[in-house]
């Protein structure tokens, strides 16, 4: 219905002021990314720059994620998206489906400067769908309180199920998803067999167990903005977060956190092309030089997510505006603390988890 | 029949017509034009209002993904028996399926559609579909057996068979806890994994518990405002209406201010020695939270049509039954109240149906213990994109209220309700 409304609204103020349409023009494209801070950084770093050597202008559309919106413009038959940044389990559901543009990395993309190929370049792992870039690698992380505890300080996953000596709200999000992953791990299962145990019956029911014991002193949040929130104010104690999003609040608000990147969970976050957009090859072009060695760079002047790109590492300097070091903020710094999602094993078996997840907290 | 027979007993206009023709004619261009001024509105419901209903209530049941993009296989499983695995056909039309549809670039839905039914069935075609373009001759048997382990599992050819038909119950099954076992049959799902009914339960239990409470706390206010004297009852009136005009969001963080443990109300509750600094209430993230600001929300819905019955019931009334000789308490039970009910009736069904439909408040205050079903609605419309399940639950949300309006014109009689 709210849908219905919209394009009604649509088509009211399309007949209003004749001539405009928000379809883009030539020479325009419309990228869409998460808004935020982020899509700041991304202005900076690739829109800007491109506007100014192409001319093309670019309309930044901000949304939260998912492929509900895409999947509806496909139904319709009137793609005005052209570029859109996802994380790589949706860019894997929306390639199979058909809605996104699959692209040839060695032929469509740019070279690192040293001449290697793009497909070697790009970190190892990532380049996990045939449709998506890679931009940044970014992380889901524990942080804390300082004045918590005294001066005890937890270092490990299992301080965060540990509620004698550790005491206090946790916030956590409100997803199966990382979660049965943290409680395996804080459960004694290795970083690298996670997965291996998750798949079995007795490991989902392990993780959900070890989930039981902390699960009356969780605070579920489903928007990002919210776990720094709660830690300010004293609510909670532990939070998980996106890695950027504490760094701004620790950085930028001089909040009293810090954080424990132990099982740290790394994530992919991209490009893709819609597959039916209306400017394809603007698109490409546009993919193609916000995608380079010197772009991701920049992009990690304006926030603390890592650049997919080998060649990017080593040309992150510092924070554009306050002057910190950005190195030892990445959390590629700390990939071996962490591990890497398993986009597969999510898109086969998250609508079951996802039941089962939202069944239990019901209990 | 009484054609024209000059002037006797019927009655002619002055323009010689009959009279009843005319007056026909009269108020036909008087509908007419009624019409007229209602189109837009009419035109509005059906675009905002039917068409998507209409729709969502299509999706709940439609099922086209398998039948479409799967049409070989869909007619060669018709005649399987489900016994034991199918015969070589069935893997011929299979192969030829897949790699049209990875071809198309299209078989991605039908992983989509059929991991709803059985996790891991996504993979199991997509990675089948990369396959099987190095497929060139038969027999396919054997070949597709080896693609997939869950090809080696005889549910999902049960599975694919029972997805091939264009509609399905499946969605509905699914919105009322229960779901196909290995063979077939339909049957609950285990205690540990029931949400919806649960679901369903609480949001009308919580929908209850919020008009109660509003008729409680609304009844004095409006008692109030209809019986001050005006220029005292107009300033309570701003009172009501000032956070009824004010944005739901701003209204809910408030919430989220006073209600947090390190917030406001708890903070006054240690001052003053109500509660100890290190127990203090969890009054949000849960049911309290959830029924506190809604209560809060929805309170304006219940105080306008009660203030505006009260204002019309005059004053002698009241004065006649105590001078009649009945105590206030009796003249206020018998004469007062009675006459109140349509304003209760009416409030509290704008109440109930307004909150059964909340969401953003429950998911911002309502942490797990006062999510609604909405909020899963809402979930599965935007993360999930399951939305043949958004659709069946809706329907089953929208089912349900017009029972209840149904109940409710049979017991009270909608006649009854006035707004003012």
């Amino acid at each position: 219905m709210k849908k219905m409304l919209k394009y009604s609204a649509l088509a009211v103020a399309g007949m209003a002021i004749a001539g405009m349409t928000t379809a883009t023009q030539a020479g325009e494209l419309n990228v869409v990314s998460w808004g935020g801070a982020y899509t700041t950084s991304q202005m900076k770093a690739y829109h800007q720059p491109y506007t100014k050597m192409t001319g093309t202008k670019i309309n930044s559309i901000d949304y939260s994620g998912g492929l509900a919106e895409m999947r509806a413009q496909t139904e319709s038959g009137n793609v005005t998206w052209d570029v859109v940044d996802v994380v790589i389990a949706d860019a894997i559901v929306g390639c199979d489906e058909g809605m996104f543009r699959p692209i040839n990395v060695d032929m469509e993309l740019a070279k690192a400067p040293d001449g290697t190929a793009a497909s070697k370049d790009f970190l190892d792992g990532t380049l996990q769908s045939e449709c998506f870039v890679p931009l940044i690698i970014y992380s889901t992380v524990f942080a804390y309180r300082d004045d918590a505890w005294g001066g005890k300080k937890p270092t490990s996953m299992k301080d965060v199920f540990d509620l004698k000596n550790f005491p206090g709200k946790r916030t956590l999000q409100k997803s199966p998803q990382n979660n049965l992953e943290w409680a395996l791990l804080a459960d004694g299962v290795p970083l690298n067999k996670i997965y291996e145990v998750l798949d079995t019956d007795a490991g989902k029911d392990r993780a959900f167990a070890k989930l039981a014991t902390i699960k009356d002193q969780v605070i579920w949040w489903t928007v990002g903005a919210v776990p720094p929130q709660l830690l300010a104010d004293g609510e909670a104690v532990f939070g998980t977060g996106y890695n950027g999003r504490w760094f701004s609040a620790i950085a930028e608000e001089k909040q009293p956190f810090s954080m424990l990147w132990d099982g740290q969970v790394l994530d992919i976050d991209g490009y893709v092309v819609s597959a039916k957009g209306k400017n394809i090859e603007e698109a490409m072009k546009f993919l193609k030089f916000s995608t380079d060695t010197q772009r991701l760079a920049d992009q990690a002047k304006y926030i603390s997510y890592g650049p997919a790109r080998k060649s990017s590492g080593p040309m992150v300097a510092k924070h554009a505006e306050l002057g910190i070091e950005m190195g030892p903020h990445m959390p590629t710094k700390y990939a071996d603390q962490g591990f890497l999602t398993d986009f597969k094993w999510w898109a086969d078996n998250s609508d079951e988890m996802k039941e089962r997840f939202a069944a239990w907290l019901l209990q | 029949m009484a054609v024209d027979t000059a002037n006797n007993g019927v009655v002619l206009a002055a323009d010689g017509r009959p009279l009843k023709e005319s007056l026909n004619r009269a108020l036909r261009k008087n509908r007419m034009r009624a019409l007229m001024l209602v189109a837009p509105l009419l035109i509005f419901v059906l675009f905002a209002f039917l068409i998507p209903i209409i729709d969502m209530t299509f999706r709940s049941v439609d099922n086209w993904h398998v039948g479409t993009l799967m049409p070989k296989t869909s007619a060669a499983l018709a005649n399987w028996d489900g016994k034991d695995f199918p015969e070589e056909p069935v893997y011929a039309a299979l192969v030829a399926d897949l790699q049209a549809g990875a071809k198309s670039r299209e078989i991605g839905k039908v992983g989509t559609r059929l991991n709803y039914e059985k996790s891991g069935l996504r993979s199991m075609i997509t990675s089948s579909a990369r396959k099987s373009k190095r497929l060139k001759e038969g027999p396919y048997k054997a070949k597709v057996m080896k693609m997939h382990k869950k090809w080696r599992d005889l549910e999902t050819w049960h599975v694919i068979k029972r997805n091939a038909a264009p509609y399905t119950i499946g969605y509905y099954l699914n919105a009322m806890d229960m779901k196909y076992d290995k063979t077939g049959e339909i049957v609950m799902q285990p205690e540990n994994r029931r949400i919806y009914g649960k679901l369903f339960g609480r949001t009308f239990a919580i929908s209850m518990a919020i008009t109660i409470i509003c008729v409680v706390l609304a009844y004095p206010i409006s008692y109030l405002l209809a019986t001050l004297p005006l220029r005292y009852s107009n300033l309570l009136m701003i009172f009501v209406l000032l956070p009824f005009w004010t944005s739901l969001l701003v209204r809910t963080t408030a919430w989220i201010a006073m209600l947090q443990s390190q917030g406001v109300l708890n903070d006054l509750f240690v001052f003053f020695g109500l509660v100890d600094d290190a127990n203090r209430l969890q009054l949000i993230h849960n049911l309290t939270g959830t029924i506190i600001a809604m209560t809060h929300i929805l309170l304006p819905f219940m105080v306008l049509p009660l203030y505006s019955v009260m204002k019309t019931i005059p004053p002698t009334y009241m004065r006649a039954a105590l001078s009649l000789g009945a105590n206030p308490f009796v003249a206020f039970v018998r004469v007062y109240m009675p006459q109140t009910l349509s304003g209760i009736g009416a409030g509290s069904v704008l109440v109930f149906i307004l909150s059964i439909g909340y969401y953003i408040t429950p998911a911002l205050v309502g942490g797990t213990g006062g999510t609604l079903i909405s909020n899963q609605i809402a979930y599965h419309m935007q993360s999930s994109l399951n939305w043949g399940l958004a659709g069946a639950l809706g329907a089953m949300l929208l089912a349900s209220v017009l029972a209840l309006y149904f109940l409710y014109n049979k017991i009270v009689g909608i006649d009854n309700m006035r707004l003012g």
